[in-house]
């Protein structure tokens, strides 16, 4: 086994796909960097935080993104989003077999803040283009910083997303609620807590994750192979039905949650036996016990049947 | 600006509009046409129930009106910082509120957005940020996060942003700034009700705005980036 999380955004990229297949748009050889970082005196990269570009993966062409955590905690500023909404709108004007999004992101990147706030929202509206256009896009969380913010949102506007249990996906993270509301809110050094509150098992189990894999490269290759290879059947754009079931979908969980403020509460009420031995379990043992209990809906495709 | 006050501007044929723990739903006569009105008041923090309570609100929209405009009247703090809607997924919420509104668009709804008081990120993203067109009132107030917390986080000194932000409109607050890098198609000055039945005729449908933020020169790179990538050429700056 060889970890995802460990590794780097150009390392993440060709054990996805196909050996040798990526061709990288604007590489970092362009050195085309963020213009807003000099006047803070904070580094820049040369790919701004994100690899784009176009392979193979089980041999048809997908187009596909990696954010790279170790800059900026793969925020987005205004030339990495724009990197990323080029890269989608490519991937339509080819007629990609699908999108593959490798998300590490803390969401805006403040140093950019409005440019990054109105970048994430673009990036979302081209996910959707792409879905609209009958490709579909594919999310992948499992990078030490998880993904949060605008970018937790779009993640959540692709058809799939595939977690490792060590992947978090959120909106704010512990630390500005802690900030905002006090430690008795979240405590975000209650690493066990954060987990329960964020983390793939928690996703999966509530249905906001659709595939949950252990982190393994291979693991992970193999599950966005099988996510595309199971949304390619269908249609994969948006429609009133997916949204009506996501839509129930949601309000079914607040309505379960009621007065609930403890994860392993809302794991009970699914009928989860012995919630607290949950974290405990290895990814296949928790995939067998989850596949009796999870919330949730089948890839946001349209449906055949099967909610 | 309360909504009341608002509403009363904006549809001068009538509506009717109800708030109900600040949020804001109903419809209203414009031009002689009815167009439907999501939003929010108080500067409410979206959490996710005022998320999925909007989201509903659309698709009934899209199910019982085909075609009818929505107009969804921003006014937030931004989304709710609280753990129980971390736990249960606010980005599901946000993301769901957001996909809801792309329905409509692309099922031929004219979604337009207005700022009339206060927009921060989160709850900002899903709503204005993604209806095919955004506007806000001259003395709306927009940003990501107020500079003395930017501070912390990017460890910044607060002295230095506030001298970025007079004249820099990736740090300033404020509609001028939004306008300038496209994020907004252009604030109202004068007769709002008229500027709604230009808004709702002028929508556009495609996303424009890298294009627009070059034009009017506050984001300069985003536009030539993009089509960089998209085509396989060098960046070409304005």
């Amino acid at each position: 086994m060889s970890s995802y999380l460990e590794l780097t955004a150009r390392q993440r990229i060709p054990a996805m796909f196909d050996a040798g297949s990526f061709e990288e748009f604007l590489p970092p050889s362009k050195r085309i960097a963020s213009p807003h970082l000099a006047q803070l005196d904070a580094p820049v990269s040369y790919d701004d935080g994100v690899v784009v570009g176009r392979g193979l993966l089980g041999g048809h062409i997908v187009f596909g993104a990696a954010q790279e955590g170790a800059f900026m905690g793969g925020a987005v500023g205004e030339v990495h989003g724009a990197k990323l909404v080029g890269m989608l709108r490519r991937a339509i004007d080819e007629g990609a077999h699908a999108v593959l999004l490798l998300l590490e992101s803390g969401g805006v990147r403040l140093h950019e803040a409005n440019a990054g706030l109105i970048a994430v929202s673009e990036v979302m509206r081209a996910m959707l283009d792409v879905r609209a256009a009958g490709i579909p896009v594919v999310a992948v969380v499992g990078g030490a910083n998880g993904c949060f913010g605008g970018m937790g949102i779009a993640a959540r506007c692709a058809n799939t997303v595939i977690m490792s249990e060590e992947g978090r996906l959120a909106m704010s993270g512990p630390e500005v609620i802690e900030t905002a509301n006090g430690v008795e809110e979240f405590d975000s050094r209650d690493r066990a807590l954060v987990w329960r509150t964020t983390g793939g098992k928690h996703r999966y189990l509530l249905g906001d994750c659709q595939l949950l894999v252990a982190d393994d490269t291979a693991a992970f290759r193999a599950a966005a192979l099988e996510a595309i290879a199971a949304l390619g059947a269908g249609a994969v754009g948006l429609t009133l039905e997916g949204l009506l079931a996501e839509q129930a979908m949601l309000a079914r969980r607040l309505h379960d949650a009621e007065g609930v403020s403890e994860p392993m509460e809302i794991w009970r009420r699914l009928g989860v036996p012995d919630p607290a031995r949950v974290p405990m379990l290895e990814a296949d043992a928790f995939l067998t016990l989850a596949a009796q209990h999870r919330a949730g809906l089948p890839s946001d495709a349209a449906h055949t049947g099967e909610q | 600006m309360d909504w009341q006050t608002l509403a009363t501007q904006l549809f001068p044929g009538g509506h009717a509009i109800v708030e109900r723990d600040n949020f804001l739903s109903g419809s209203a006569q414009v031009d002689g046409a009815t167009v439907d009105v999501i939003g929010t008041s108080g500067h409410v923090p979206i959490g996710i129930e005022i998320a999925l309570a909007q989201a509903t609100a659309i698709l009934e929209t899209v199910q019982a009106h085909p075609g009818r405009p929505i107009l969804i009247l921003v006014d937030t703090q931004g989304q709710r910082l609280r753990h129980r809607d971390e736990m249960l997924g606010i980005n599901s919420y946000m993301a769901h509120l957001g996909k809801c509104v792309d329905l409509a668009r692309r099922q031929g709804h004219t979604v337009i957005g207005l700022v009339y008081d206060q927009a921060l990120s989160g709850g900002f993203i899903t709503s204005g940020l993604i209806a095919s067109a955004c506007y806000a009132l001259p003395q709306a107030t927009i940003r990501v996060m107020g500079l003395p917390a930017m501070a912390r986080i990017t460890k910044v000194p607060e002295e230095r942003l506030t001298e970025l932000a007079q004249d820099n409109p990736v740090f300033a607050p404020g509609p001028e700034n939004y306008l300038r890098m496209g994020g907004l198609h252009g604030i109202w000055e004068r007769d709002l009700a008229q500027e709604l039945v230009r808004a709702l005729a002028d929508c556009p449908h495609e996303d424009r705005r890298m294009a627009l933020g070059q034009e009017r020169g506050g984001r300069l790179l985003a536009q030539p980036v993009a089509a960089a990538v998209r085509t396989g050429s060098d960046v070409r700056p304005a």
